[in-house]
């Protein structure tokens, strides 16, 4: 039991890409319960030193499974593939054009203050991420890992997320 | 209370005490501190019966600072030296605060933080906020009936880091060993929640008396989880306050108005708005210096139409808390009002409106905030028993993020992170043989620094010295569970530390704080030695009793030398702190501090198996 652990073991949770997010929460508070600082305030230093990195690290380990894409990412790096976050731009050329047309939409109709417009877009957008996420769990199942194909739906995704984060930005500025 | 302890034959350690501890809800208007006796949670009043204390300080020509109802005596005669809403300027600059030129304070205009020139010298807001604290400090030791062990001290969910560290600051002039600080939402969700046995999700919508703050959590089997919190740090009941003065002003055309006068008016302001909390008009008169007289009657008609947009002001910061939650407002259950100003009937009105519900509010608004903190502080000072299994999991704010190439922000902690949070990066050096940089801390939410709220200047140096591009420097960002940051620094190739020099931006350097502690003992007729070294023995005994207990749980997972080591440490402490040795006590401390590091890491590795393995158990039953 350490701080290298894979986070998946540290929750006593199957690695893979479909998770069980009632056990995950439950695992979560149950670790949270014995290493969070508030467990440790009338102890020593050295206790509560001990204590505050664990908890950092529950967190993160937790943050990091909870959310699809940063799970699918966190896989990917444990099976040692590259997802080519940083040098693969290689994305087919059809998934770029789609990306640009998206950026225009959002783009026009932040622009033209059209609300319903944005929110349409978010919910296709919204759709669009279900279905990578399907295609995730069975690149990403169990002890399976097509690399490449997940690699590129990773990709896909983090594309999905940055257009999603634009809208609601947009959407925000409108409220304000 | 655990009345019961059970004991090994022969153990010689003293019976588990009730460790006094209080919590402390420092206001804009009115503070408290309340502490849990015989297993309940109550507000200590003082000598006349009251609870709450107002937050004024009275700083006069001679003699003692005067705080609360006595302090609130001099508001309208000296209005210069009586200190009102300080909380509204912690960590804050002369820029940053609204409604200055109505404000009757000789300002020191000065970088960072503001400070005031009073008769008893120029005072930074930390040290006026101490006062308070100190006096409620008094008030809890004299109703308990010995020292406290530590407080928790409340602050706004809203707060940012130089908010809260100036608030740190001053409970430790106040001679307070600060257990947490709590935001205020979660104090309140936690006396709420646990009073009700409440399920589910709830916003906790917070008016206090110069700042909101809106907080969404879940309360599910004892975890109180923060989902997202948002606010306003300088939007409170005293500018509802304002706005009935301006149309004083405004009606009665007598402005301008003597710093006295705007004092008076100011008050028959408030008064008249918490009369129209029960009442349909509510009549202002008097005379003023000046010979005016002021004879308006206010309709709560007119209120409700002045302060529309200051109730407006607060929905759309519950808009945002609820995106980042990615709730709905009908997957809110309920929605609990916290901070006297949640008393106003059109704010309950509109909020009960956008929730759909009506909001809750059967419980002690102005109390519920210092109950909450006492529960905390007891279960945190080591009081905890069986019924007392919570936890709270708090997140930050406002994102921190560093400032890069062309004043922009690069963010490394998002906001609603859950703390305490960790984030680490890596820089090399741009020149040959540099062994120094700078970093500078941003927190807020836009992307250019000049529109973020500036923390702070980390200089790192102590970089050993290679060619240019050479140099690993990773820095980590820890946010710890009081969402105060700490940056660290190390050269990775060599493995040498980095010396870290923080310039707050609003804030007080540690010097500043060690001499201002100094003066207040020597004004208290103390020796700042002596202090010092008694301050250290109750850190000595602290650890002593802290290391016995946990050898009495799990000594097992020491072997014999590793226990001798502990021991002998013990003993040396334990001698030191029996002597009048600073320097010694110092080192002791250190020692078996060093000598209980790896028995720490083992015993939270114990404690994470046996939560697993617990929850292994679980499963095979289902």
């Amino acid at each position: 039991m350490d701080l290298q652990q894979d986070y998946f073991s540290l929750f006593g949770l199957p690695q893979g890409f479909d998770i069980d997010r009632d056990r995950l929460e439950q695992a979560y508070r149950d670790c949270q319960a014995q290493v969070h600082p508030d467990r440790h305030a009338h102890r020593s230093d050295a206790e509560k030193r001990v204590s505050m990195q664990w908890a950092t690290h529950v967190n993160e380990a937790y943050r990091t499974l909870r959310k699809p894409l940063l799970r699918a990412r966190y896989l990917l790096s444990l099976r040692g593939v590259d997802a080519g976050i940083e040098t693969n731009t290689a994305m087919a050329p059809a998934f770029l054009m789609e990306q640009m047309e998206w950026r225009e939409g959002v783009e026009e109709a932040r622009e033209g203050g059209d609300v319903s417009d944005l929110e349409h877009m978010r919910q296709r957008l919204d759709l669009h991420e279900r279905e990578l996420h399907q295609n995730l769990s069975g690149q990403l199942a169990g002890d399976v890992t097509d690399g490449e194909l997940a690699a590129d739906t990773v990709r896909r995704l983090m594309f999905i997320e940055k257009l999603q984060i634009e809208i609601d930005d947009a959407l925000e500025a409108l409220e304000d | 209370m655990a009345l019961l302890q059970l004991q090994e034959p022969g153990e010689s350690t003293a019976p588990h005490e009730h460790r006094l501890a209080v919590g402390i809800d420092l206001g804009t208007t009115n503070s408290l501190v309340a502490s849990v006796r015989n297993g309940i949670a109550v507000c200590l009043n003082d000598a006349e019966g009251r609870s709450m204390l107002p937050s004024v300080v009275h700083y006069p020509r001679a003699g003692a600072t005067l705080v609360g109802r006595g302090a609130q005596a001099f508001q309208v005669d000296d209005p210069r030296n009586t200190l009102v809403s300080v909380k509204r300027f912690m960590g804050r600059g002369v820029k940053d605060v609204t409604h200055i030129e109505s404000m009757p304070y000789d300002f020191v205009d000065t970088e960072g933080m503001l400070r005031f020139r009073t008769a008893a010298g120029v005072k930074t807001p930390v040290e006026v906020s101490a006062e308070i604290l100190k006096h409620l400090r008094e008030r809890a030791e004299a109703s308990l009936g010995g020292p406290l062990v530590g407080a928790v001290i409340t602050v706004p969910a809203y707060f940012d880091d130089a908010q809260r560290q100036a608030t740190k600051d001053a409970a430790r002039l106040a001679g307070l060993n600060v257990l947490r600080l709590l935001n205020e939402p979660t104090a309140a969700a936690v006396a709420y929640g646990l009073e009700n046995a409440s399920e589910g999700v709830y916003a906790i919508y917070d008016l206090g008396g110069g700042t909101f703050d809106i907080s969404i959590l879940k309360l599910s089997r004892g975890v109180f989880e923060v989902m997202s919190t948002n606010g306003d740090a300088s939007l409170g009941g005293d500018d509802f306050d304002h706005r009935v003065f301006c149309w004083i002003l405004d009606q009665s055309g007598v402005a301008p108005v003597s710093d006295s006068d705007a004092r008076r008016l100011q008050a028959l302001a408030r008064r008249a708005k918490e009369r129209l909390s029960s009442e349909e008009e509510a009549q202002i008169r008097v005379t003023l210096s000046t010979g005016d007289e002021v004879d308006l009657t206010l309709a709560r008609e007119t209120f409700v139409d002045i302060t529309r947009p200051l109730v407006n002001k607060t929905l759309a910061p519950v808009r945002k808390a609820l995106r980042d939650a990615d709730l709905s407002v009908d997957e809110v259950k309920g929605v609990v009002m916290v901070g006297g100003a949640t008393r106003m009937l059109h704010l309950q009105q509109a909020v009960g409106e956008f929730f759909g519900q009506s909001p809750l509010t059967n419980l002690d608004p102005d109390k519920v905030v210092a109950l909450g903190a006492a529960m905390q502080a007891n279960v945190l000072a080591g009081n905890r028993t069986a019924d007392d299994d919570w936890l709270l999991l708090d997140v930050i704010p406002l994102s921190l993020g560093i400032e890069t190439m062309g004043g922009l922000v690069e963010k490394i902690v998002p906001r609603n992170s859950t703390i305490p949070i960790a984030k680490a990066q890596e820089f090399t050096t741009f020149k040959d043989g540099q062994t120094a940089m700078a970093i500078h801390v941003v927190q807020g939410e836009r992307e250019l620094v000049s529109n973020c709220r500036s923390l702070a200047r980390f200089e790192l140096r102590g970089i050993p010295p290679m060619t240019a591009g050479a140099a690993r420097i990773r820095v980590s960002y820890q946010v710890d569970a009081d969402g105060l940051l700490a940056v660290t620094a190390r050269e990775m190739s060599s493995g040498v530390e980095a010396q870290v020099v923080v310039k707050p931006s609003y804030g007080l350097a540690d010097d500043e704080i060690a001499d201002m502690l100094k003066a207040g003992f020597e004004n208290a007729g103390e020796d700042a030695r002596a202090r010092a070294l008694r301050e250290l023995q109750v850190e000595g005994e602290r650890l002593l009793e802290a290391v016995q207990q946990a050898l009495l749980a799990d000594g097992v997972l020491l072997d014999a030398q590793e226990r001798a080591g502990i021991d002998a440490a013990m003993e040396a402490l334990r001698q030191a702190v029996a002597g009048t040795d600073a320097k010694a006590l110092r080192k002791a401390l250190d020692g078996l501090s060093r000598q209980t590091d790896a028995f720490a890491a083992r015993r939270m590795d114990k404690s994470i198996r046996t939560a697993l393995a617990g929850h292994k158990i679980n499963e095979l039953k289902v």
